[in-house]
């Protein structure tokens, strides 16, 4: 069974048919090219499938491709500017050394970037929290949660708790 | 690729129990991330879909005007967890919300698929079944209203008849309006994680004694479950350490539960009897009490 959808990716407009059995993981990287979003655990558990839908980040291999019609998709390879200059969030990763095999990457940037975009403040353990959803399995995570404040500098409450979240 | 026979999207709920009317085997599906999983594990074969994604006024949380809080099937646990309204009248729903799988997933896994899951371990269940929630459930028949203790029959089994959908979570005034409250998940893991235990308890206080006290639990037996001799005997009582422990106590003779590779019965016993007097203990301060000693 097959749907027409419409959806973009990175700014660019798509309109065709997807095969309602696919993942939208699937129609991204065989049908698009979108490599950038790997296939981890392949049941949400990992985030190296995570891509920003509408703004939202989001595990793409227990998201139907169908489910993308009308929606904004950006992946890895749309953060950089045109001109091949990294954005601030990924020169962050790299002076951080916060990149070893690579494959937990373009997914903690994508999140990294929805939280920078969205102008609000973090603490600490929010921003540790928000990041949770990504598994990593070589750096032990020291090193992206300070790419992570770096790239939200100016945003990142040295506060223990903040009025919306109190750790446990 | 997941096994998928056919897929059918709704845009009102109408339609979807339309649809359901001339298909009962359509399978609902909501945020996808249990019945995906199913799916890809081969315990889901050949199935129709009927996606709710579309139906955009099931995402809805609001208050009515009689004080009721109405929650769309269709939230997030990310609205749950962001809503202003929750935030301020049910906390313990929301802490449970936020305690739920990773970021990624609770922006897309919503409670009413939480809810028809059927799953003991359900991280809202343990704070819904504190607040008595009554779930709305829609077939092209009509409607009725079920409260959530009745909901649950086993494991995995729920009290939705065929071409029936939950659309909408219901708290009444009394049930919220002057309780304290505090959600403890208990796992091993702060993400990504099920639940060893869920507590979620509510508590209203009267100078130096409880007026009412709830406990909700998740994974202390086959479903969720209220520890009502525990509730009962708190009715009145002095808000002490002695008494904390003998709700304690009693909360575990509610209890079912089992050994399982997470923990074992005695451990989870154990556990039931501890986080009930610590959510306790703080529900007691945000109820407007002392502190317990």
């Amino acid at each position: 069974m097959f749907k027409r959808i419409a959806f973009t990716v990175n700014g660019k407009a798509y309109n065709f048919e997807v095969d309602v059995r696919e993942s939208l993981l699937d129609v991204l990287r065989s049908h698009l090219g979108f490599t950038g979003a790997k296939q981890g655990c392949g049941v949400g558990e990992c985030g190296a499938c995570s891509v920003l839908i509408d703004g939202v980040p989001t595990d793409t291999c227990i998201y139907l491709a169908v489910w993308a019609d009308g929606k904004d998709i950006r992946t890895i390879e749309g953060v950089a500017e045109k001109n091949g200059e990294l954005s601030d969030v990924q020169k962050a990763f790299v002076d951080e050394g916060a990149v070893q095999c690579g494959f937990c990457t373009p997914g903690l940037i994508l999140t990294t970037t929805a939280l920078k975009e969205s102008g609000k403040d973090y603490t600490r353990e929010e921003l540790k929290r928000e990041l949770s959803g990504h598994l990593c399995r070589c750096t032990g995570y020291q090193n992206i949660l300070k790419a992570a404040e770096k790239s939200l500098e100016g945003h990142v409450c040295t506060c223990v708790d903040s009025p919306h979240y109190k750790g446990e | 690729m997941y096994d998928i026979k056919g897929y059918y999207d709704a845009e009102t709920v109408s339609e979807a129990t339309a649809l359901l009317a001339d298909n009962p085997n359509l399978k609902i599906i909501a945020g996808g991330t249990d019945m995906l999983i199913k799916m890809h594990g081969g315990q889901l074969e050949d199935v129709e879909l009927l996606s709710l994604r579309k139906i955009k006024s099931l995402e809805k949380i609001s208050i009515a005007d009689n004080g009721t809080i109405v929650i769309g099937a269709m939230a997030t646990f990310s609205m749950i967890f962001h809503n202003p309204i929750l935030k301020d009248a049910a906390p313990i729903l929301t802490e449970a919300a936020i305690s739920m799988g990773g970021p990624q997933i609770r922006n897309i896994a919503t409670i009413g698929g939480n809810v028809c899951n059927g799953a003991t371990s359900a991280d809202s269940a343990s704070s819904l079944f504190a607040l008595n929630a009554q779930l709305k459930l829609e077939s092209k028949a009509g409607e009725r209203v079920v409260p959530i203790r009745e909901f649950y029959l086993g494991p995995g089994k729920v009290a939705l008849n065929p071409g029936e959908i939950l659309t909408e979570i219901l708290i009444a005034p009394e049930d919220y309006k002057g309780f304290g409250g505090h959600y403890i998940k208990f796992a091993m893991r702060e993400a990504m994680d099920i639940a060893t235990l869920g507590v979620a308890v509510l508590c209203k206080v009267e100078s130096v004694t409880f007026n009412e006290v709830r406990i909700g639990l998740g994974v202390a037996g086959p479903t969720p479950l209220r520890c009502l001799e525990a509730e009962e005997y708190a009715k009145g009582k002095e808000i002490s350490s002695e008494t904390l422990a003998e709700i304690g106590k009693l909360a575990v003779k509610s209890t079912k539960a089992r050994t399982s590779w997470r923990a074992s019965k005695e451990y989870r016993e154990h556990l039931v009897e501890e986080l009930t007097q610590r959510a306790l203990k703080t529900a007691v301060v945000s109820a407007g009490g002392a502190e317990v000693v």
